[in-house]
């Protein structure tokens, strides 16, 4: 079973504040604590893929009507807090597992290493293989 | 590159994959170390699978690949302890002189090494995620990187995969033989189990972007063929072989040309596979004679069933309805009971379907495949409204993409039809 573990720049359980207010010992610890989740994921053969996006400031949002130019606002926009910060693409036994990976990566270390209870959605990729079928 | 270089290749491609069970199985019981010697084995075969092609193939060939995974062991050995060294160092000398099966004995052997690594890969202790994978290299001869891409995974992941579920079995410390009388039934069923998952693996995914992934079905086939060569009496085996063949021989019509689901129903059974219909079929009949017979052996029977009607209304309904009757007794499963609904409604018609529904309705009424089973049968009822609304809850639960698109499709064109019928 797939699984997209999605975090956004929205507020985080915490209320620590923004990275960049952080110490660099603090930012570091927090990346090692991502690199460590992630070698971990491979190593149990369950990480497909993990990403983190570019910021709100370089996002850009494209309507198109198919015929014309393209309208194309740059960000960041006012509702940049629901913009994705990035993902993990996990392949697991369970669903429960996935949960398991969400809460492990939640509680990533801010200032201090106290965990900044980031939110992360799960939402099961579509195309899982459906055996009674 | 010539047809023929193609052809050269793919017959060198297949004989590495006939021979890599007896290779594993031949290193694996030398040496006492099923882990290490199907690492070594996998050297072997990517050794050979570049240089066979540019030196020719070798006179000996499972020889060939035994001595090199041999020397590998040999050289990985050397730099652990010394007392082992030794011991190593005499078996590889000893593998020298014998450098292929004795012969007469190697049909047999080769049998019962395929039969101990299925039962070694489909170990208890490993999950379907795991013994999978590790079936489709140990005994499907199939390289990390071909299982990776089938799986949609990175290489390093199922490598880890892989060796993970090494560690496991290493821990449960099974030997290197076939397990003990008293077991072998409940184990061939983890092996019957997991050969199962993997053709539905393959199966659900035939056609479109995940095309890679319906070679798993073939691989499912040929591992099945090698378990029924190894247990040519065996009523499950045999079984399950031939529910694979009659369930494959649909997937020519199973899907239209954008890789849409098209429902039994609908195919155009013209498109069927008629040499695996027979094979299925004459599989399964000699299977049945053999007594009671288990889950696969039904579903082959239910399969068989389907395959030889001209058309979904001329189908042998009330044969399908008491099989899927035996087979609901037999597992208990729920979603048996929502297939033999369905045999219910084409037998005796919808409104004797949909009273066995509502029985189940408390256990599985938040289930996709209960929404979408009663749609099907709200539809043939003639009442599209409601069959659309039970169209669109089951689309919402499904967790199969083009499951989802086909019940979304359902439910909008009955919605249409019924606001036609309506004004």
């Amino acid at each position: 079973m797939r699984f997209m573990l999605l975090q956004n720049y929205g507020p985080v359980g915490s209320d620590c504040p923004p990275m960049t207010e952080w110490s660099p010992a603090d930012i570091r610890a927090h990346i090692e604590f991502q690199q460590v989740l992630n070698r971990e994921l491979v190593e149990r053969g369950e990480l497909v893929d993990a990403q983190g996006l570019a910021g709100p400031e370089q996002a850009q949002r494209v309507v198109s009507d198919g015929a014309g130019v393209p309208v194309i606002t740059d960000g960041p926009f006012p509702e940049s807090k629901e913009l994705l910060a990035g993902y993990r693409l996990v392949d697991v036994e369970t669903g429960g597992r996935a949960i398991e990976i969400a809460a492990q990566a939640s509680a990533a270390p801010g200032p201090g290493g106290v965990p900044i209870q980031q939110p992360i959605e799960v939402r099961q990729v579509l195309s899982a293989p459906d055996p009674e079928m | 590159m010539s047809p023929g270089e193609v052809s050269g290749a793919r017959s060198a491609e297949s004989l590495l994959r006939e021979l890599a069970p007896q290779a594993l199985g031949a290193v694996a019981r030398r040496f006492g170390d099923f882990s290490a010697a199907e690492d070594a084995v996998q050297e072997a075969l990517l050794a050979a699978a570049t240089r066979w092609p540019a030196d020719g193939t070798p006179d000996n060939p499972l020889g060939w690949l035994i001595r090199v995974a041999a020397r590998r062991m040999t050289d990985q050995y050397r730099s652990e302890d010394a007392r082992r060294r030794r011991e190593t160092l005499a078996a590889s000398w000893s593998l020298a002189t014998t450098a292929g099966p004795v012969p007469g004995e190697e049909d047999d052997d080769a049998r019962d090494d395929t039969l101990i690594l299925m039962f070694m890969c489909c170990h208890p202790s490993l999950t379907p995620g795991s013994a999978i994978p590790l079936t489709l290299r140990a005994v499907g001869g199939l390289t990390t990187r071909e299982i990776a891409s089938a799986f949609l995974v990175p290489e390093p992941t199922m490598a880890q995969r892989i060796s993970r579920a090494k560690a496991t079995l290493k821990a449960s410390g099974e030997p290197f033989t076939l397990p003990p009388p008293d077991q072998r039934a409940g184990r061939l069923r983890s092996v019957l189990h997991v050969l199962y998952l993997l053709f539905n693996e393959g199966y659900a995914s035939s056609s479109g972007p995940d095309l890679a992934r319906s070679d798993l079905s073939g691989e499912a086939i040929r591992l099945a063929r090698a378990l029924h060569a190894s247990l040519p009496g065996h009523p499950e085996v045999t079984g399950l072989l031939a529910l694979m063949l009659l369930t494959d021989a649909r997937r020519p019509a199973r899907t239209g040309p954008g890789g849409e689901l098209i429902p039994l129903a609908e195919q155009q059974r013209g498109r069927w596979d008629r040499a695996l219909i027979t094979e299925g079929t004459s599989l399964i009949t000699g299977a049945l004679r053999q007594g009671e017979p288990g889950e696969y052996q039904l579903q082959a029977a239910i399969a068989a069933v389907h395959d030889q009607a001209p058309s979904y209304a001329e189908t042998g309904w009330p044969q399908i309805l008491s099989l899927y009757g035996r087979l609901e007794r037999l597992t208990g499963n729920p979603m048996v009971t929502l297939n033999r609904a369905v045999a219910v409604a084409m037998a005796e018609g919808p409104a004797a379907g949909l009273a066995l529904l509502d029985g189940v309705g408390g256990r599985l009424g938040s289930h996709h495949r209960f929404h979408a089973v009663r749609g099907h049968l709200l539809e043939l009822a003639g009442d599209g409204a409601s069959a659309a609304a039970e169209f669109r809850a089951a689309a919402v639960g499904t967790a199969n993409l083009r499951e989802q698109h086909y019940l979304t499709a359902k439910a909008a064109s009955l919605a249409a039809g019924g606001a036609e019928g309506s004004g």
